[in-house]
């Protein structure tokens, strides 16, 4: 890793002066799982590096009128949590998902949505990709089984976080600081698809960081579910992974939210999957047809065609359970 | 002839005990090369070419020769200009810290030309494919075909013929410890702490390398995390090392980092295999030809050993290697083997198919073997074959299962191995020779062999291993240690106890042939009227340690090794997911020195197979060249999740003494997967690995009704 400068403020009010404006100057760390690796590697060379863990008040999980969670919560923490098991499914559950205890213990909430993509040429140093300011994304002509068949182009990363689907799927907000203060985005506003933002995957300027994010009380009647599938069990990223929070009225689906990950350079929400479903009950053919569309959008590239047969099971089996704990 | 004593005589051979440094190595004691650091110590790095073929033009070193801390900087590391594959070394630097050296790699300019490549099979075997070499063609011509009685009429002969093309990945080693070396000079000695599979063949290799004469060159290697062949040779780390501390006047350590690991330190060959086999109705084998081509890198050695262990009258095989621009093979674990079992075994099934015949029945009309025949029937008992689906994919539910088998064979025995035994006053006893332990567990069966025969416990044994300066072994590789290093332990025991017994007996004024050493004792006959300690006699030799010398000799090991493998899958076809439920390893294993390292040996075996069968893959970029997946992350390896139940049976014949181990139950894991997955789900995956975008591609080539044809 090329030398930085290291800062651990221990207040909020300490950041303005310290983040740059200018993207990949300064950066800001959490639990590290992902900046370090992406610093050792020379994928970033920042100026300065802010430690956040520091700073009082960013970590916790508190229930109330929904919950808040700090941005500094671990993955751990999230997975391990009652509340959230029991009301929240789908976000203990994908929390549980990711990676091994390990780095649930060190990586948090924050720097789970904020990680940079797991693309291989994104990740080697020698390919000078398209985020990465090259001239092209490598993808298309090279090895894609991993890349993206929905909202790809011009580059065909994927977003690789668990918890983002599952957060996006319950109505999640995100809290965040700046030079200008605090602010709100709703999940449904953060991320960015690359066509709109090259060089990030979400709408944080580089001076702003996340403080939390809050989710609101889920309707009576809500179950939720989070089904991950990696090629192997023991630390892997997502091939796809779909986040489904159901409001069910009887044995009919007054409101739903389903948000498929690994598959998008985004947590990438299927309003039209939603759309078979809303208003009617959940039966095979429902279920089949909320499964066809949720894939209806996809345009595979040459090597991951498999991942529209993947992704319209896995959201067939996501509704399928649901449906069995009625 | 040497005899081993019989099984009901044995106290500690044949049983299971903990090895001797598993303490010293989960506690962090155990030393590895990387961990000897001499005051003084520099770390070394390679700079690597980042292209897979070009002319290096210019090497601009003024800037990182600046960098405080740099001590050495070496440009010459290519012979000639040209590089042939990505991660081919072309500097080294040695600097006060290895943070220092990666970034002085990173401050060398080098100019290249770059030059077009074929960095994987299809591209190098394509017409028109830029050459590796200049003066040769990418595909080698096939030399010295198999061929055996007359093919075209074996085939005209057969009831049923079956051709298929099979295709297996390149696998890399992934030692856990990167390869390396420390590396000091003491004068005109070089002493070298290396991770290593052969301390003799590095110092005769390294030697040579630096012109100097083996005798000064000092090879030691106390433990070792991994090799399973990528070490045997003498590695060009440890001589750029040799050259830089030479340089730089003081030891330097030089550790390839994972990324060269993967890209420079060896591989399994990958294989296209195409296939034909015909079959008589009683299932007898009457025909079989095959062409495989395979690469070894810039490398050669991609042999596939087809027919694999089937005897068939008639016989045509040729092979040609493939030269890319990609990283030299090196042997790993039953070179050529794995790959001919993935697609024999499945042609087999093929055929059984067609012939309407239980594949198992199949195995056992051909069988020549007299081991494996009976192995066949205990495996099969063990996995439950009648299980096994009469209809493949015929499960309702998404998930299926299946049953599968394969079988697996091996050559090497023992031979020369020398070792030096010194019985202390004090009753200990030291062993020296120079063999490694490079996690099999040799250490601990040098030990055992010296208790074993002189009656003594273990605590009493030092074995010392793994010097070039103690007397000869060869390499661990083959399958070869235990029936090289065994035999010469126990008749280096042999001769002390010998010595020992003429002392003996003059004290007890008895024939020398009469003593008996037993429990810690030595006693004056069979009645065992009379004796005294170990301790005691060992007294008696007063000042002088008794040495002596032995060797291998002949009648206590033998070579050959047959065994088989049952292994149960369940498939889910929503996501392409296999999940390897069990695996029986039937493992042929002659004397079993020690039950737990030996079936330590076949875990370790099976777990890499399953690992070959569905996650490892070496990807080559088509665009650069490059290894794409140099890191754990996205080159796959079985984690502990991914293991499944693994029942091993070792299948002990005592009487023909100490065989290898360490290879063969390897060599059936994936294909006894691929045929399982096949009896699950009723299509056939004809290539490694089997991931679950190639079962998912393959369920969804199916038409919807399934023809017979
Ligand atoms: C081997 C491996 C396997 C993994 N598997 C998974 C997986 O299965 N699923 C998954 O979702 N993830 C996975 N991860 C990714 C990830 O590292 C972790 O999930 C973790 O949550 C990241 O959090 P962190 O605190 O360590 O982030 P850091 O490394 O500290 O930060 C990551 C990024 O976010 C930024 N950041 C951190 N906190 C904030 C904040 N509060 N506001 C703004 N920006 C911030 C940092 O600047 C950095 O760019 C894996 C990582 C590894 C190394």
């Amino acid at each position: 890793m090329e030398n930085f400068e290291y800062f651990a403020p221990d207040s909020l009010d300490a950041l303005p002066g310290l983040l740059s404006r200018k993207r990949e100057r300064t950066m800001v760390l959490a639990g590290g799982t992902d900046l370090l690796d992406m610093l050792k590697e020379r994928i970033v060379k920042p100026e300065k590096v802010i430690n956040l863990k520091g700073i009082a008040g960013l970590k916790g999980i508190q229930h109330g009128e929904g919950v808040r969670i700090g941005a500094l919560t671990t993955i751990a923490e999230i997975a391990a949590d009652a509340g959230l098991k029991r009301e929240y499914t789908v976000l203990a559950q994908a929390a549980r998902s990711i990676a091994t205890p390990q780095l649930r213990n060190m990586g948090t909430l924050g720097g789970n949505l904020c990680q940079r993509p797991r693309c291989w040429y994104f990740r080697g140093r020698e390919y000078v990709c398209l985020k990465k300011g090259g001239s092209k994304c490598f993808a298309p002509e090279g090895l894609n089984k991993y890349n993206a068949i929905i909202g790809g182009g011009p580059s065909f990363i994927v977003h690789p976080s668990d918890s983002a689907p599952a957060l996006q799927a319950l109505q999640a907000t995100v809290h965040t600081f700046g030079p200008q203060g605090e602010d709100s985005i709703p999940m449904d506003e953060f991320f960015e698809l690359p066509i709109d933002n090259l060089r990030a995957e979400n709408v944080l300027e580089p001076n702003e960081i996340i403080t939390a994010v809050s989710i609101p009380k889920p309707a009576p009647g809500t179950r939720s579910a989070y089904i991950k599938f990696r090629e192997k069990q023991s630390l892997d990223f997502a091939i796809s992974s779909v986040a489904a929070v159901l409001e069910m009225e009887g044995s009919r689906v007054r409101d739903l939210r389903i948000v498929l990950g690994g598959v998008a350079p985004i947590p990438w929400r299927s309003q039209v999957a939603e759309d078979e479903l809303r208003g009617k009950k959940l039966s095979d053919e429902t279920i089949r047809r909320a499964a066809e569309a949720a894939v209806s959008e996809a345009q595979p590239l040459s090597q991951n065609r498999y991942k529209i047969t993947l992704t319209r099971n896995l959201v067939a089996r996501t509704l399928r359970q649901l449906a069995a704990q009625g | 002839m040497a005899k081993w004593k019989s099984l009901k005589d044995m106290s500690i051979l044949s049983t299971a005990y903990p090895r001797l440094d598993g303490m010293d190595k989960v506690t962090g004691r155990a030393r590895y090369s990387s961990d000897v650091r001499p005051a003084g110590m520099l770390y070394g790095r390679l700079l690597t070419s980042p292209y897979p073929a070009a002319k290096v033009v210019d090497i601009d070193v003024s800037r990182a020769a600046k960098l405080a801390g740099v001590h050495v900087i070496l440009t010459n590391l290519l012979e000639g200009k040209a590089v042939r594959y990505a991660g081919q070394p072309v500097a080294a630097v040695a600097a006060d810290t290895p943070e220092i050296a990666a970034d002085a790699v990173d401050l060398i300019r080098v100019k290249y030309e770059k030059l077009p490549f074929a960095a994987d099979l299809d591209s190098a075997m394509q017409e028109g494919a830029p050459r590796v070499f200049s003066d040769r063609e990418n595909i080698v011509a096939a030399r010295r075909p198999t061929q055996k009685g007359d093919v075209d009429a074996g085939f005209a002969a057969a009831d049923v013929v079956v051709e298929a093309t099979y295709r297996t990945q390149v696998q890399t080693h992934s030692c856990l410890e990167t390869h390396g070396s420390m590396v000091e000079w003491k004068g005109e000695d070089l002493y070298v702490y290396d991770s290593t599979q052969g301390v003799h063949s590095v110092r005769e290799g390294l030697a040579k390398n630096l012109g100097i004469s083996p005798t000064q060159v000092h090879v030691i290697c106390e433990h070792m995390g991994g090799g399973f062949g990528s070490k045997l040779q003498p590695g060009f780390y440890t001589a750029h090392a040799a050259r830089l501390a030479k340089k730089a006047g003081r030891p330097v350590q030089l550790m390839l980092t994972r990324k060269q690991d993967f890209l420079s330190a060896g591989n399994r060959p990958d294989s296209l295999q195409k296939l034909k086999l015909g079959a008589k109705k009683d299932g007898s084998l009457v025909a079989f030809s095959g062409t495989t081509w395979g690469t070894a890198g810039i490398g050669r050695g991609a042999r596939v050993r087809q027919p694999f262990i089937y005897e068939i009258p008639n016989v045509y095989a040729e092979h040609h290697d493939v030269y890319t621009n990609a990283g030299a093979a090196r042997a790993f674990r039953a070179p050529g083997c794995p790959q001919a079992s993935f697609a024999m075994e499945q042609l087999l099934d093929e055929v059984a198919e067609k012939l309407n015949m239980d594949p198992l029945d199949l195995r056992l009309k051909n069988e020549t073997n007299a081991t494996r025949r009976k192995e066949w029937k205990i495996g099969a008992e063990k996995i439950g074959w009648q299980r096994r689906r009469k209809t493949p994919g015929s499960d309702s539910g998404p998930v299926k299962r299946g049953l599968g088998l394969g079988a697996s064979i091996w050559w090497p025995g023992g031979r020369g191995t020398r070792a030096t035994m010194t019985v202390f006053p004090d009753g200990k006893v030291e062993i020296r020779c120079g063999t490694q332990d490079i996690g099999t567990g040799t250490r601990t069966i040098v030990a055992a062999i010296a208790a074993e025969e002189l009656g003594i416990g273990l605590e009493m044994i030092r074995p010392l291993i793994g010097q070039s300066d103690f007397p000869y072994s060869g390499g661990s590789g083959g399958s070869t240690t235990a029936p090289s290093v065994a035999p010469a332990i126990k008749n280096t025991s042999e001769k002390a106890k010998a010595k020992l017994a003429e002392i003996a007996s003059g004290f007890f004024g008895a024939s020398a042939e009469d003593i008996i050493f037993e429990n810690g004792r030595v006693y004056m006959d069979k009645s065992r009227k009379k004796s005294m300690s170990w301790q005691e006699i060992c007294q008696l030799l007063e000042t002088q340690p008794l040495t002596v010398h032995g060797e291998w000799v002949e009648g206590l090991s033998s070579a050959g090794v047959a065994g088989c493998q049952f292994a149960e899958v369940a498939v889910d076809t929503e996501t392409g997911a296999i999940r390897v439920e069990k695996v029986v390893a039937v493992a042929d294993c002659g004397l079993v020195l020690d039950r737990l390292t030996t079936e330590s040996q076949v875990n370790g075996a099976v777990i890499q197979g399953v690992s070959y069968a569905l996650y490892e893959n070496r990807l080559m970029d088509p665009i650069t060249g490059t290894m794409i997946n140099a890191d754990f992350e996205n080159y796959k390896i079985a984690g502990a999740l991914e293991v499944p139940e693994i029942e091993v049976v070792l299948f002990d014949e005592p009487e023909r003494g100490v065989i290898g181990i360490g290879e063969p139950p390897t060599i059936p894991t994936s294909a006894a997967i691929a045929n399982a997955v096949y009896n699950a789900i009723g299509v056939r995956l004809r290539s490694l690995p089997m991931t679950p975008d190639r079962v998912l591609d393959a369920l969804d080539a199916q038409p919807v009704t399934r023809k017979e044809d």
